[in-house]
């Protein structure tokens, strides 16, 4: 057939700003790694680094905080995740509230609140200390970010396990069960295996987030880390230090390996075993003593879960709170201080998120159409090299900007590209374009193209057929991308940090961070905190109804999900 | 409104290496109830498609009404498609659904409802205009899939297995529904179908589909009666392939030998296509016969009749109401005969003994099979 010439003009624009803001920048990164002063090639950067004690401790550090996060993120969700699939009982909803919250609140801002309730002199400890003379290091050194990430991200396992268990053919199970296999056994050797790519998804995915998370570490004041090195190595010694391109090549290399073994994982398994007509894994009702643990379980989960929620609220309102339970008194005047200081970076984090978002619906339709219904072959690579941005760290896609934009004027003026936000604005976009991009092949994939052929037949052009048909069918769909990719720009720090030349560039994320270097700034900042909350769960739940909406009208007649030939 | 002819010349496509169509060429009159039939994968939808305009020959001309449509994308085609997941737009409602095509054409408002409404008055559904497509039944939402296409006055109508989601009581109302309205407007209309009754009840004429290429086109009953090869002998209706021996070749007429019957006189006008080398004393042929022109009996009648007759042993039956159809094992091979019921007869038992006569008059002769 022959290709008409706005689709082929369409991807050749988004090849060029995937191009530009994505690859260019990614592959200066690497250059800069691997080049001398002179421009001559070499790998002697990389021997640089191992030779430093202070890098291979930060490497084997990086690497040690997240595999454990990972196991004690699992540790919290693979229960919970078991529990909700396999028993009948009210505590589900519950738990599936969790797994938004690692969405609407950084982990940094969270890592303060648990120092105050945690760390060696939080609420914790003192009581603890008064009690019975002991106290709990949870806080200290890498504990502390390993607590606050498994915390923070188990939602991801969780929620990954609980789709793969969902869709488990009940049959599975009963077969497993005729031969012999049950309790501890029969979860084991059957529904755990079934279920594995999930849990591997989940897995790798609080990898890669623990593994580019600049915020925590630096909130925590650990620095031996491989993301806070990169971050001091570029902002204190400068653009020309390798070490900083080292640091960031190996981070990708990191994260392309952990998505890689999970992609490898999954192929050829798929996720829903049941067959036409069968039934997912059967409900049972949980006895006495069950429901007491099962609920007990919950609670603690969900204390932990919620703390730093919780302490950051207190702390928003507290007047005085250090060696002491509880804070001593209670403030409006946090919430005054802001509004005072900084109500230009709620307008900043509306404006670049609200941007990035919007582009990102942009490019994750027009790529998902391409992809899906037209003949453009090459559309499948850049599908795979948009998703790939999930595997560049905000700080690398940060360095690689500063580095390939150095000197660079926005056309026309004298403006520095570098030193405005519409980098920042970019870099949210493009971070977040996978999810965007997800949630637009999803909803596009959903569509028969019969609709769109009849639309044809009938007499719309192309275009018209796109507008009639194509874009109301997918308009939840493009609206559940908008939402999570604002939503996780929101809370967007590390590449944040490298960009913001000016305070007044600053957005929410940034702000409560410099709120949080200091003693005084913990109450604005926890403010602040509490404020973005609040604008991102409004923002989320407005969204919810709205597809909810959406949804409900529109769901396709019986016929059509029927037989296909 | 005028009747155009679809004319399909040379018409050749593939998927990748993979040839769909070989070879195509078909003709269909103006206002022609046409059918395409062929199991899955013959290529029948693919046909159909590229006539939308929704697959690219790769070679071959597409002439609608005498002019090459090949480059005319989908929307300037007026061709109307009723699909067989029937496609409705789950976002808009009835009305909207069957006003899409109006609005595309730009016509004026007040018209547009006047020929939505007469549309949905045609199908019968006037009442549910306001109804999303999902709150209708599967008859409903064929009804107005059709008058989405016919609202729009389309120069030719297709139809992609319209009646396959439906149940049967259902698709033989809707079949009849369709040819009274396809009567009625009068629009040339092409018909995919993998039901061989469906096409032989509604269709003028029809074309057999088999891994891509055209087996026969022509009236049912010409297709039934006349089966160019093998395979449309046995798609269309059910057959028996029984093999022959040719015993005698004359200038008027052909004597066989089925199995150890008497010599069976067969004239030129039912010797199908057997090349001429293969029309020697002592050659193998099969012998075409429909089963109902087989009779069954206890033993050889004392006057035999215009047929043929060998003995045989039954080997299974079926009860279909009209008849018994018997499957009977005889000396060298399988014969299917229907025999026709009464009330209060009853049906021979596995392994009874029977004679087998087959009526001369209505037997074909063709190239011996080779399956």
């Amino acid at each position: 057939m022959k290709l008409p010439a706005g689709p082929v003009m369409a991807a050749l624009l988004i090849v060029f700003l995937l191009g530009l803001f994505l690859v260019v920048p990614v592959g200066t990164v690497f250059i800069g790694a691997f080049i001398n002063a002179d421009g001559t090639l070499t790998a002697g950067h990389f021997a640089a680094f191992f030779s430093q004690p202070l890098m291979q401790e930060a490497f084997f550090n990086s690497l040690y905080v997240a595999l454990m996060s990972a196991f004690f993120a699992s540790l919290i969700a693979v229960p919970l995740a078991y529990l909700t699939v396999r028993f009948a009982f009210k505590g589900a909803l519950i738990i599936q509230t969790l797994g938004v919250l690692p969405l609407i609140m950084p982990p940094f801002v969270g890592a303060v609140a648990l120092q105050l309730i945690f760390g060696r002199t939080g609420s914790i400890n003192l009581l603890l200390d008064d009690w019975f003379d002991i106290t709990i290091p949870v806080m200290e050194g890498l504990n502390g970010v390993i607590f606050v990430e498994a915390l923070h991200y188990f939602p991801f396992i969780l929620m990954n396990l609980t789709v793969a268990l969902r869709n488990i053919d009940g049959a599975m199970e009963e077969a497993a069960l005729n031969m012999g296999a049950r309790g501890l056994r029969l979860f084991r050797r059957v529904i755990f295996p079934l279920a594995l790519p999930g849990f591997v998804a989940g897995v790798a995915l609080v990898f890669v987030k623990v593994f580019d998370d600049l915020g925590t570490p630096l909130v925590l004041g650990t620095t031996n880390m491989l993301a806070p090195q990169a971050y001091l190595r570029i902002t204190q010694v400068g653009l020309e230090d390798p070490m900083g391109y080292v640091i960031s090549v190996m981070m990708i290399g990191f994260s392309i390996l952990a998505l890689w073994l999970s992609a490898r994982m999954l192929q050829g398994k798929d996720f829903s075993t049941i067959q036409k007509g069968g039934n997912s894994l059967q409900r049972r009702q949980l006895g006495p003593v069950q429901s007491i643990l099962a609920y007990a379980w919950i609670t603690l989960v969900l204390l932990l879960v919620l703390s730093p929620h919780i302490g950051v609220l207190l702390l928003s309102f507290a007047s005085v709170w250090s060696f002491a339970p509880l804070p001593d008194g209670y403030t409006l005047a946090h919430y005054a201080t802001v509004f005072e200081d900084s109500p230009g970076m709620i307008t900043n984090t509306l404006l670049y998120c609200g941007m990035a978002a919007g582009i990102d619906v942009v490019l994750g339709t027009t790529i998902a159409y391409l992809m899906l219904r037209t003949r453009l072959s090459a559309m499948r690579w850049l599908d795979w090299i948009a998703s790939a941005a999930l595997a560049v760290p905000g700080i690398v896609l940060a360095i690689g900007y500063l580095r390939t934009f150095k000197g660079a004027a926005i056309p026309g003026t004298d403006i520095m590209l570098t030193s405005t936000w519409v980098l920042i604005m970019i870099a949210y976009a493009i971070r977040r374009l996978p999810y965007a991009l997800r949630s637009c092949v999803a909803s596009l994939q959903q569509i028969h193209s019969s609709l769109e052929e009849a639309a044809q037949s009938l007499g719309a052009t192309r275009s018209r057929t796109i507008q009639r048909v194509v874009i109301p069918l997918m308009v939840g769909g493009m609206l559940a991308g908008f939402v999570t990719s604002f939503i996780t720009a929101a809370v967007e720090l590390s590449a944040t940090m490298m960009l913001v030349t000016k305070e007044s560039q600053a957005p929410m994320s940034y702000g409560i961070y410099l709120y949080m270097q200091s003693t005084s700034g913990r109450g604005p900042g926890a403010a602040l905190g509490v404020l973005a909350v609040i604008a991102v769960a409004i923002g989320t739940f407005a969204s919810h109804w709205l597809v909810a909406r959406h949804s409900h009208s529109s769901q396709p007649s019986h016929s059509q999900t029927g037989s296909v030939k | 409104m005028k009747k155009v002819s679809v004319e399909c010349r040379n018409i050749c496509l593939s998927y990748g290496s993979t040839e769909v169509l070989k070879d195509i060429n078909i003709r269909i009159e103006p206002g022609e109830f046409f059918a395409l039939l062929g199991p899955s994968g013959s290529g029948k939808s693919t046909l159909l498609r590229l006539i939308a305009g929704f697959n690219q020959a790769r070679q071959g001309q597409l002439l609608i009404d005498g002019t090459d449509f090949a480059h005319i994308p989908p929307w300037e085609r007026n061709i109307g498609m009723v699909f067989q997941s029937y496609a409705l737009w789950p976002h808009m409602n009835i009305w909207d659904n069957v006003a899409f095509g109006l609005v595309e054409r730009r016509v004026a408002r007040a018209q547009i409802k006047q020929r939505v409404e007469a549309a949905l008055d045609l199908v019968g559904l006037s009442a549910f205009a306001t109804r999303r497509p999902n709150q209708l039944s599967g008859g409903q939402q064929q009804r107005v899939a059709l008058a989405r296409t016919i609202v729009i006055e389309p120069q030719v109508l297709l139809l992609d297995e319209p009646l396959s989601n439906l149940d049967k009581n259902l698709r033989i109302q809707m079949r009849q529904e369709l040819l009274s309205l396809q009567r009625r407007l009068g629009i040339t209309t092409i018909f995919v179908t993998h039901d061989q009754e469906e096409a032989m009840t509604t269709a003028d004429r029809m074309a057999i589909l088999n891994h891509g290429v055209v087996q026969q086109i022509g009236t049912p009953t010409e297709l039934y009666d006349f089966p160019g090869n093998h395979f449309v002998a046995n798609f269309v209706g059910t057959m028996n392939n029984l093999q022959a021996q040719i015993r005698q070749v004359n200038a008027e007429t052909i004597t066989i030998g089925i199995g150890q019957s008497a010599p069976i006189q067969i004239k030129r006008e039912n010797i199908g296509t057997i090349p001429t080398d293969a029309l020697a004393q002592g050659s193998i042929v099969s012998a075409h016969c429909r089963p109902h022109h087989i009779k069954l009996e206890q033993r050889v009648p004392a006057d035999s009749g215009a047929r043929a007759w060998i003995s045989g042993t039954v080997r299974s039956s079926e009860f279909l109401g009209e008849f018994t159809r018997y499957t009977v094992q005889t000396e060298s091979q399988i014969v299917t005969a229907d025999h026709p019921h009464r009330a209060g007869q009853s049906v021979w038992p596995e392994g009874s003994t029977v004679a087998v006569g087959i009526d001369v008059q209505q037997i074909r002769i063709m190239e011996a099979s080779h399956d």
